[in-house]
């Protein structure tokens, strides 16, 4: 490993240092695609968010993908009803690794004012893993930024070896996650257990 | 517009046999409606919308409504003879007892149609169509033949309510998935035990919570 200020000392006589992980997170982080699809009303912050005046294109997001091939992050910008959950678990399922979800808004991380509701999801979390939840009703673009660079610090301090690399680098992490059907009366199964548990009130 | 007594008066007379009540809405609006008896309810709905002096061409709304069955108690006072020593002589004499009887009133589900005449530039006129009974006679003449816009209004009618519109095109589940068994719109909806967490649970909702972390530890 090569010390932070020896590196910028180099970096002054035009010799550039790093680390494959360095190299590899700073690819990562810098081209994160966004899939092209809005639940709800937070999908309107979302454009919002691509648009001129907070220009999520600085960020290295502003190739919106149409089709779940191309994309690398998922913005769950809305509400999940129980109906639509398996569908947005396939989608999930057919993004290529490394992929990655922000779970927008209320509704996407709880179920928002809907939680009481029977045939709203009561978030997302429960069927996939979520790397980034952002409260609000619906979060304004400047929070959908502040999540975007929070995952993009989150990509950037990742180790591609050892204990929480990234899951395409891991052989045992799952690559796909079980699609809910819609039951009699529910969604089955309610949850996956592998990523979400209930939460204990101390 | 006619007021709603002409327009019954004007059903009855097209549409023979037909039964109509009035029923009326106390409230500042005062949109009193239509009540008419099932089986007439198609003939009497083609008479609103082909109706030259009506012309209802413009069906706005289409919605359910449940009426659970309806228990009530009444005290009678009800006069029996009871036997009783007067004077040392047995005789039977009257006497006043109060009674409580309870009666069932059968519940039913209510379609209820919303309509405007775009032509005529009035409305609404409402009217209402009863199911025989909340379980097994809960089918309804469909009004699509009619109004088009009806059709994924009483789909959704349907899902919600479980009223089986007889006569519609494409009766399947709109917003709830097509495996789903029950009528979430319903009175006696029990909804799915998918209860979890409240950020600042105490009473009731901390029991409950309490509750389900045992059933999922187990």
């Amino acid at each position: 490993m090569v010390e932070q200020n020896l590196k910028i000392e180099l970096g002054k006589q035009g010799v550039f240092v790093t680390t494959i992980e360095e190299l590899y997170n700073w690819g990562r982080r810098s081209s994160v695609w966004p899939m092209q699809f809005g639940l709800a009303c937070c999908a309107i912050e979302m454009i919002a968010t691509t648009m001129a005046r907070y220009d999520l294109a600085r960020f290295g997001a502003e190739v919106f993908r149409p089709s779940p091939r191309q994309a690398d992050l998922m913005i769950i910008s809305g509400t999940v009803t129980k109906k639509m959950a398996p569908q947005v678990v396939r989608l999930y399922n057919q993004m290529a690794e490394p992929k990655y979800v922000i779970a927008m808004g209320a509704c996407a991380i709880s179920g928002g004012p809907f939680k009481q509701g029977y045939n709203v999801l009561k978030g997302i979390d429960r069927y996939i893993p979520v790397d980034v939840h952002i409260p609000g009703c619906p979060p304004r673009p400047e929070a959908l930024i502040h999540a975007f660079m929070t995952l993009q610090k989150k990509i950037d301090a990742q180790s591609l070896t050892g204990e929480g690399r990234p899951r395409h680098l891991d052989e045992e992490a799952p690559g796909e996650f079980p699609v809910p059907e819609g039951g009699a009366h529910d969604i089955e199964p309610p949850a996956n257990a592998s990523v979400w548990h209930f939460p204990i009130i101390r | 517009m006619k007021s709603v007594e002409e327009i019954k008066a004007a059903i009855e007379a097209a549409v023979p046999g037909a039964g109509v009540t009035i029923v009326p809405n106390s409230s500042p609006s005062g949109e009193n409606s239509l009540l008419i008896d099932a089986q007439h309810a198609f003939a009497a709905a083609k008479f609103l919308h082909d109706d030259g002096e009506l012309a209802l061409d413009f069906l706005s709304n289409v919605t359910g409504v449940d009426w659970l069955d309806k228990e009530t108690t009444e005290k009678v006072k009800v006069t029996k003879q009871v036997p009783k020593e007067v004077d040392g002589v047995q005789t039977m004499v009257d006497e006043t007892v109060e009674e409580t009887r309870k009666s069932v009133e059968p519940g039913y589900l209510e379609a209820v149609y919303h309509l405007f005449s775009v032509a005529k530039k009035h409305g609404p006129v409402i009217f209402r169509v009863r199911t025989q009974n909340r379980t097994n006679g809960v089918e309804l003449p469909s009004m699509t033949p009619i109004w088009r816009g009806a059709e994924f209004q009483e789909r959704e009618v349907f899902d919600l309510y479980g009223i089986v519109f007889v006569g519609h095109p494409d009766l399947r589940r709109i917003l709830m998935w097509d495996g789903f068994k029950d009528h979430p719109m319903r009175k006696d909806y029990v909804e799915p035990d998918d209860f979890e967490y409240e950020p600042t649970a105490h009473d009731k909702v901390l029991e409950r919570h309490k509750q389900q972390l045992e059933k999922v530890q187990a």
